[in-house]
């Protein structure tokens, strides 16, 4: 019964000289007690975002459990129970599935080989205009269609193809017969790319004319010495100094394959042609938002967000091996 | 000194023809779609519009100018893209002035708490559930909230910040002035430049963004311009229609499309010319920066 009072009353006489002891320094006190309270201010200020960030990006993260769990439309966030792979059983033996899958990966390829290479080409014959004010026209006028909203560039593409449309009128001009474009399956993929490197590359050029006026004008002026023609000094001076650029935004576009432009695809395709348009994302948005299968439609969601994951860690690991290059 | 100048003239005239074919691809579809908007239907179906209205008539703008349907819409735009921005621009700020701060015990996890969400997101679905879940459909919170933060404006605002002298602020606290008190009279005013940038930035993406609205919003007086365009398209591109009727009905659509993509695309033309150079600043700023 001694023990508990005895051992309690020392840490209160050993806490009277610690709190005697800073009054001779008062300024310091004051000093770090205003800084505490700044502090505390400034905390605060994080927790508006920081509650933004937990709710809209990271539940929606931990949500994903539901491609695991039976989910009922007004249920728990998370589902009800346990149903472990069988909405991932459930996509892999759906036939839709793979056509989609199949797609996903040919849109992806097929923008990831025709968009990357275009702004770098386009940024290397910019580079070479002397007059500037020519330079900022061309580049203002290229930029233009990235301003605009999605649903304008379809719209736009979608009445560049109309059977009325210039395409087809200049089709006449060859004595060809009008095409019905956005209802042919065949002309998807060219429609699609076709108007995402209309859409992008003038924008896409930002970034190589910013690293460009970091290429050492020294090295041209060597290699203008060793006799290399403007070809030469392309390949070998200019081309290596973007090089960084370069690889940095390929493992960013890689890190996007998967999820191929989502929206544009929605609004530029048709049941007529869903057999080459219609993507993973658009599946799973059909699936999920249309006809309420959320845990299937998040089951095929997850799936694609791990292997763009995959995609991206492997991209970045090559290119960090061979040349030295890396986002993280 | 001939030959590489005759090389190099040979050169520069291939990436002039180069440059104006650029050019000519970017604008012709717009010029287009102008010159569509004010011409007659025969005209356009004949195909013989290219550069300049044929059978100019301004009927489609009237038709479409005393559509209720386009004016609320458009209205909806407006009320949208101003609410979101704020809510934006007050979340924006804060946080990027937070990590400004380089010697604040947990800057680094704040910063990684944003970053992450750069490289992995909950996806469509989980997200579609958590915002019907909370009861956000059909009001503006749902396009406003869920889009407050874009990570890629919170870097660019915090390395602004981070520009700005220390010694302004250490002289503020000083004075008394507590946190919140040197940022809006300190630090604020100082950054008037990167404030309007970002307001420029979400304005723009607000304005432009359809795909929340069409996924939240149900009732048909909701609906922002862009998906009143978005229903035309859809419209005229079903699909189904093959009969002479609905291909004529198809047509007429075709010219409304024509002005309601004149229309909706209006506001951000007339004001591209004068912000497009903040925009590549801003991205240039991010780029070094992020």
């Amino acid at each position: 019964m001694s023990t508990p009072t005895r051992s309690a009353s020392p840490p209160g006489t050993e806490d009277l000289p610690a709190t005697a002891g800073p009054p001779p320094r008062p300024t310091a006190r004051a000093g770090r007690r205003r800084t505490l309270r700044r502090e505390w201010q400034l905390y605060s200020l994080a927790v508006l975002p920081l509650l933004f960030f937990l709710v809209f990006r990271y539940l929606p993260m931990i949500g994903n459990v539901i491609a695991f769990r039976r989910f009922e439309p007004g249920g728990s966030l998370f589902g009800e129970s346990w149903v472990g792979l069988r909405y991932v059983r459930m996509f892999l033996t759906d036939p839709t599935f793979w056509q989609v899958f199949r797609n996903t990966l040919w849109l992806g390829g097929l923008t990831l080989v025709c968009c990357f290479p275009v702004p770098i080409v386009l940024a290397l014959l910019l580079n070479e205009v002397r007059r500037r004010s020519l330079k900022r026209f061309v580049q203002s006028v290229s930029y233009l269609p990235h301003f605009l909203s999605i649903v304008i560039v379809a719209g736009v593409t979608l009445q560049m193809l109309a059977s009325d449309g210039p395409v087809n009128h200049l089709l006449g001009w060859f004595g060809h017969d009008p095409v019905r474009f956005a209802q042919e399956p065949g002309w998807f993929r060219t429609i699609f790319v076709g108007s995402e490197i209309w859409q992008t590359a003038g924008w896409g050029t930002i970034l190589y004319l910013a690293a460009l006026t970091t290429v050492d004008e020294d090295l041209y002026e060597a290699a203008r010495i060793d006799g290399a023609n403007r070809w030469r000094q392309i390949w070998h001076v200019t081309l290596p100094g973007i090089r960084p650029t370069m690889i940095t935004l390929l493992i960013l576009n890689i890190g996007t394959f998967m999820a191929v432009g989502f929206e544009k695809i929605l609004l530029l395709y048709n049941p007529l042609t869903y057999p080459t348009a219609d993507v993973i994302s658009t599946y799973l948005y059909r699936a999920g938002v249309e006809s309420n299968s959320f845990s299937y439609a998040a089951a095929i969601g997850l799936f694609e967000a791990v292997i763009g994951l995959v995609l991206i860690t492997s991209a970045n690991q090559l290119s960090r091996r061979t040349v030295g290059t890396s986002l993280w | 000194m001939v030959r590489p100048s005759r090389s190099h003239r040979a050169f520069q005239g291939a990436n002039g023809v180069i440059l104006s074919l650029v050019v000519l691809v970017t604008l012709y579809p717009f010029v287009n779609i102008v010159a569509r908007s004010f011409s007659g239907e025969r005209q356009i179906r004949a195909g013989e519009v290219t550069l300049w209205p044929k059978g100019f008539n301004l009927t489609t703008y009237r038709i479409v100018l005393h559509d209720g349907t386009f004016w609320r819409s458009y209205g909806n735009t407006v009320f949208y893209t101003v609410v979101s921005t704020l809510v934006a621009m007050v979340l924006t700020t804060c946080y990027a002035y937070v990590l400004s701060k380089r010697d604040l015990r947990g800057r680094q996890l704040l910063v990684g708490v944003a970053v992450f969400t750069m490289f992995f997101t909950g996806g469509l679905i989980p997200n579609y559930v958590l915002i019907t879940s909370l009861g956000l459909k059909n009001s503006v919170w749902a396009l406003a909230v869920p889009n407050a933060i874009s990570v890629f404006n919170l870097l660019v605002m915090k390395a602004f910040f981070e520009s700005l002298p220390d010694e302004l602020e250490e002289a503020a606290q000083i004075d008394g002035l507590s946190t919140y008190g040197i940022l809006l009279r300190i630090v604020l005013p100082l950054s008037k430049a990167v404030v309007a940038t970002m307001v420029l930035f979400y304005s723009v993406s607000f304005w432009n963004s359809w795909f929340g609205a069409f996924l939240y919003l149900d009732r048909p007086e909701l609906m922002p311009v862009t998906v009143y365009l978005r229903n035309l398209i859809a419209g005229a591109t079903g699909g189904s229609g093959t009969g002479a009727a609905t291909e004529q009905l198809t047509q007429v659509a075709a010219n409304i499309q024509a002005v309601t993509i004149v229309l909706t695309a209006l506001p951000i033309l007339c004001v591209y010319p004068l912000v497009q150079r903040y925009f590549v600043s801003g991205v240039m700023l991010g780029a070094v920066k992020g």
